[in-house]
């Protein structure tokens, strides 16, 4: 400590030499890397912020289906082959898991993005949580209705 | 106050929208073209059928803002957990880049084939 103390003493000042500026130089090793690891709340926010790689590959599978659609029936029955593989079933599940938690931390803060009013009266959140849920139901079952009654 | 024009609130918004029509639809197409028409529990949509649904003008919209927005939602927050959780501030417009431009370049494959198909 002493010697820290003494490496770490600054300059001298001019209306008393024997005083010296305490500046300490202090070792800075920065924050590790893996600063969320040791609490759950940090590591389900970074949970929650990873989830938007998984967004993204499926915004990118997306464009595949895209792709092998407009490539004609056979890169399409192709693609379709592919994705009955276990490896492409594993890979939805996992998407699939990621992006409900996706979903449902996004719906779960909308009441704190958005503020309703009716009049003068604020909707409770809970209200905003609930509708959003509805609607997630709602439009899930428009997209299966569509998409399997063609 | 800085003269530095700031672009948070635009890339913002994006991310917003993107983490709405994301968390509203992407797991059902997940369900459905991942895991239910694979393991057989549906059946598979025809083709002509299918690629006629998509050449819906509604269809090609709704593809395309779900494609770009998701990326863009992805661009947002990936690029600040870069920062935060790794520690990279210094990279910033690097990572600022190599974000927003994935996101622009998908975007634009995803425009050119929602409205060429």
């Amino acid at each position: 400590m002493a010697e820290m103390h003494q490496k770490a003493s600054g300059t001298k000042t001019e209306t008393n030499p024997r005083y010296e500026r305490y500046r300490p130089k202090r070792h800075d090793p920065g924050m590790s890397i893996f600063w969320w690891i040791r609490k759950w709340p940090y590591v389900r926010f970074i949970s929650r912020e990873l989830t938007s790689i998984l967004v993204a590959v499926y915004a990118i599978l997306l464009i595949v289906q895209l792709s092998a659609l407009s490539r004609g029936e056979q890169a399409w029955q192709a693609l379709l082959d592919w994705f009955a593989t276990p490896y492409s079933i594993g890979l939805h599940v996992v998407i699939l898991l990621c992006v409900l938690f996706h979903s449902i931390t996004w719906f779960n803060l909308a009441p704190t993005a958005m503020v309703v009013k009716i009049g003068k009266k604020r909707i409770p959140g809970t209200a905003i949580v609930a509708m959003n849920y509805l609607m997630w139901i709602f439009l899930s079952g428009a997209v299966a209705w569509i998409v399997l009654s063609v | 106050m800085t003269d530095k024009k700031n672009n948070d609130p635009f890339w913002w918004t994006l991310f917003g929208a993107g983490g709405t029509i994301s968390a509203f639809f992407i797991p059902i197409h997940v369900i459905l073209l991942g895991i239910a028409i694979p393991l057989g529990w549906a059946a598979a949509p025809d083709y002509e059928a299918l690629i006629e649904l998509v050449r819906h003008p509604l269809a090609r919209i709704y593809l395309f803002a779900l494609i770009s927005l998701s990326l863009f939602h992805w661009a947002h927050r990936f690029r600040f957990t870069l920062y935060d959780g790794l520690q990279l501030k210094h990279l910033e417009q690097y990572i600022v880049v190599l974000c927003y431009g994935s996101a622009i370049v998908g975007s634009v494959i995803a425009a050119y084939l929602a409205f060429s198909i």
